[in-house]
């Protein structure tokens, strides 16, 4: 926000006290702080891990949006960069980091396997897509995306916490005392076992009646 | 024509007749397209001894399993080769496919063998009897079935080969979701009940493998190890990779790297694509070289196919291959500065090159990582206008200046000194053992290049160093990538220089290339060492078998060597220095 927006914030400010006072309303200053100084988790999954490192380099110089801070530790940092393609060995822990970082925490898929599966999805060691498991707030296409559309999507992220208001945001929210997501950690079984999924897995398995089998 | 002709290689394999000197054990493959020999279950680990020992094939290049389930056998290929240089010998081993599959492993004769058997372990079932450690690697411990067997259907399962038919049913597009019955890329057998399944814990068997022993002082008081995991999220693994270390205080008394967090499948959906439609998929194992990976597949096809690459194509793939070494090097650099904990700024300088080689990739190939740029007898396309000047500015002023910058800068610096010299020394023999290839190699003396060893490509009409160090240790793997540079801009001075008019590929592209059966296996020498694929192909337009030979993978074989005995903080260096990447390392 630069300081003429801050200037004008639809009140009257004496002219004396142009210049040294600001009026603006909370949400904006909150988000604007929020906004200018997202530190991504220090996490590289495949190529498009790459790419990211490119983004944070000269050329592309994240650090103009307040996000050259990575930060290797998921409690000190507020967006996950799901960077490349989740498998069922990784998705554990991918899902384990997300529940250590603090809110507010963001979660963006960068290119396509994370936001779907991509090329690789057919592949019997795939997750088709972070969102799967975790809420994601961006999708970012390519294979890999570019730097260029990296930074693109960031920004959509930084529009999308523009947008955020204090009075509703759910970490704040004390009547349902929800303060954080939290997935359960998937199992690594014969095959992934979702823990959400795990009566509607049970159902589907059953082992069905003679019948039921010729008909299918 | 570059490439070795199969009959040529054919002959001098020949001149070796192993079914003379193991009569009755040993019988040469006769099948049309296929050379080498098949040797009995039994005789292996002395026909692999006497290959070792007497006819000097030292190095083990790849151990990989087919499955002929037509044929109902199972057979497990070795490929070695002669660190001397020349071609290699194919032996193969076949056993009825029905369970327990048992081949002897052959760790004792070549230690080298022991992630790649694993892998077989996992992938294909095989049980190595006398492996030391015979676990998975890929998967994890509990998985169901070996994913690469011919029988076995992975849970988004179509069709056994593309193009699927139900891609666009009258434009229509079914999710894949909507097929399988937990709309899920999973897969349960019937009657699979989550709440009563327990599970083993997949890390048990991972921490009885680590070596177990009490310490004690000589003082008598009893000492407790720690055990420390590092990754598959750490900072410094250049990935998803993981390590889990034994520590005596600050010392590495045991290690093990785990992998397949980045297991992506690739041999599974290359045998169903299109022998073109790998082509893109290549570019993803190693994704900062996707240049030299496109070669070492193309390479292979076209053993196959028996195809020429025109003049021009040879020269710009040279081109591009240098241009993607250099880079892959000043990355490494970077990189390996900031685990040694320059946080970033080398890494920065790195980048800048990296950056305008990248721009000629986009400017020839359309993206910057993903190239897919070469096709079977040649190039996709020719270079856009104006890109060979680009490439001649940064070759002959740009790049050799920035090497130069970087030798000034780390060569003597001390803190890099310190931290690098005379640690994880590697003696040759051992590199040889452990089939370490590239840089790592050349850095304990041996002067095995595949541009030398076995030339591929016209890479013996130009003059360049094998650059090689005899120290082994860290240090000497830093001065060997500093000086591959250099000649690497060599190669590039005289392939811009020779580059002729002409086609870029031999007769018209095509979307479905006509294969004829056999095998074939294409290596090439790729920044982090050799890659090689192993293709088989029975005539049909998907490969039967798909095998990525990945110099990461291998190299890694000897990380708990290198390890032992050094702090834990070496062990960020260490593997630094052997410069891997986790696409490829996973495939």
């Amino acid at each position: 926000m630069s300081n003429e927006e801050l200037n004008s914030p639809g009140y009257e400010i004496p002219p004396e006290l142009q210049g040294q006072v600001a009026v603006t309303t909370l949400d904006r200053i909150y988000n604007w702080g929020r906004r200018s100084s997202v530190w991504p988790m220090m996490f590289g999954l495949a190529c498009c891990a790459i790419e990211m490192i490119s983004a944070q380099a000269a050329r592309y110089d994240m650090a103009r949006f307040g996000m050259e801070v990575m930060r290797p530790s998921p409690r000190q940092s507020d967006l996950l960069l799901v960077s490349g393609t989740v498998t069922k060995k990784m998705v554990p822990v991918i899902v384990r980091l997300y529940n250590q970082m603090p809110e507010p925490k963001y979660v963006v898929a960068m290119g396509a396997c994370a936001s779907g599966g991509g090329p690789f999805k057919e592949g019997y060691n795939v997750v088709a897509g972070i969102d799967k498991f975790l809420p994601v707030d961006v999708y970012i296409p390519g294979c890999p995306p570019t730097p260029q559309a990296l930074v693109a999507g960031l920004i959509k992220l930084q529009e999308k916490i523009d947008k955020q208001s204090i009075k509703q945001v759910r970490w704040y929210d004390k009547k349902n005392k929800a303060d954080s997501v939290y997935v359960p950690v998937p199992v690594l079984g014969p095959d992934l076992i979702d823990l959400r999924r795990v009566d509607e897995l049970k159902e589907i398995a059953a082992p069905k009646p003679a019948e039921e089998n010729s008909e299918a | 024509m570059a490439t070795p002709t199969p009959s040529l290689r054919q002959a001098q394999g020949d001149a070796l007749d192993l079914s003379a000197r193991f009569p009755g054990a040993v019988n040469a493959d006769k099948r049309p397209g296929y050379t080498g020999w098949i040797v009995d279950k039994e005789k292996l680990l002395e026909v692999a001894a006497f290959l070792r020992d007497e006819m000097g094939y030292d190095l083990l290049s790849s151990v990989t399993g087919v499955d002929y389930l037509p044929d109902g056998k199972m057979e497990v290929v070795y490929q070695a080769y002669k660190t001397t240089g020349g071609p290699g010998i194919f032996f193969k081993v076949q056993v009825p496919r029905v369970d327990p599959i048992e081949v002897p492993s052959v760790v004792s004769v070549w230690p080298g063998a022991d992630f790649q058997e694993r892998e077989i372990w996992d992938l294909y079932g095989v049980k190595f009897t006398g492996h030391p450690d015979l676990r998975r690697i890929l998967t994890w411990e509990g998985f169901s079935g070996h994913p690469m067997r011919k029988d076995w259907k992975e849970a988004f399962y179509e069709e056994d080969a593309k193009p699927f038919k139900s891609r666009w049913p009258e434009g229509r597009i079914k999710m894949a979701e909507e097929r399988n019955p937990f709309s899920d890329n999973v897969m349960f057998e019937e009657g699979f009940d989550p709440e009563k399944w327990t599970s083993n814990d997949p890390e048990e068997a991972l921490y009885t493998s680590l070596k177990k022993y009490t310490a004690e002082t000589s003082d008598g008081i009893k000492t407790d190890h720690i055990l420390v995991n590092m990754g598959p999220q750490h900072p410094s693994t250049h990935g998803v990779f993981r390590a889990v270390v034994i520590l005596d205080g600050e010392t590495v008394v045991s290690l093990k790297p785990v992998m397949g967090y980045l297991h992506r499948n690739h041999e599974k959906i290359g045998e169903r694509n299109t022998f073109l439609q790998n082509m893109p998929y290549t570019d993803r194992l190693d994704y900062f070289n996707s240049m030299s990976n496109n070669w070492g597949y193309a390479l292979a096809v076209e053993k196959l196919m028996g195809v020429a690459v025109p003049e021009r194509a040879e020269y710009i793939r040279v081109i591009m291959a240098e241009l993607t070494r250099i880079q892959n090097h000043m990355i490494w650099m970077g990189m390996m500065l900031n685990d040694l904990g320059a946080y970033f700024t080398p890494a920065l300088y790195a980048f800048e090159e990296r950056e305008l080689i990248l721009d000629i990739f986009e400017a020839v190939a359309g993206s910057r990582m993903m190239c897919n740029y070469f096709r079977f007898g040649g190039l996709a396309r020719d270079l856009p206008e104006g890109t060979l000047g680009k490439i001649k500015d940064l070759v002959f002023d740009r790049l050799s200046a920035k090497v130069d910058e970087f030798d000034r800068l780390l060569t003597e610096n001390e803190i890099l000194v310190s931290r690098l010299k005379g640690i994880s020394k590697l003696s040759p023999e051992d590199a040889i053992a452990y089939s370490m290839t590239g840089p790592v190699l050349r850095a304990t003396g041996v002067p095995y290049d595949i541009r030398r060893a076995e030339p591929y490509g016209i890479y013996d009409r130009f003059d360049f160093d094998v650059v090689t160090h005899a120290d082994g240790d860290m240090y000497a793997r830093y001065l060997v990538r500093l000086e591959e540079m250099r000649q690497s801009l060599r190669i590039l001075r005289q392939a811009i220089a020779g580059l002729p008019e002409g086609p870029i590929i031999t007769g018209k592209p095509q979307y479905q290339v006509r294969v004829p059966a056999g095998e074939a296996y294409g290596r090439i020498e790729a920044p982090k060492g050799e890659l090689g694929y192993y293709v088989i192909s029975n005539g049909k337009p998907n490969p039967w078998r798909y095998h990525v030979r990945a110099p990461s993978f291998i190299n890694l074989t000897a990380l708990e060597k290198m390890c032992v005995g050094t702090k834990i903080a070496d062990f960020v260096a260490i593997l630094g220095t052997i410069d891997i990447v986790l696409g490829e390392l996973d495939r």
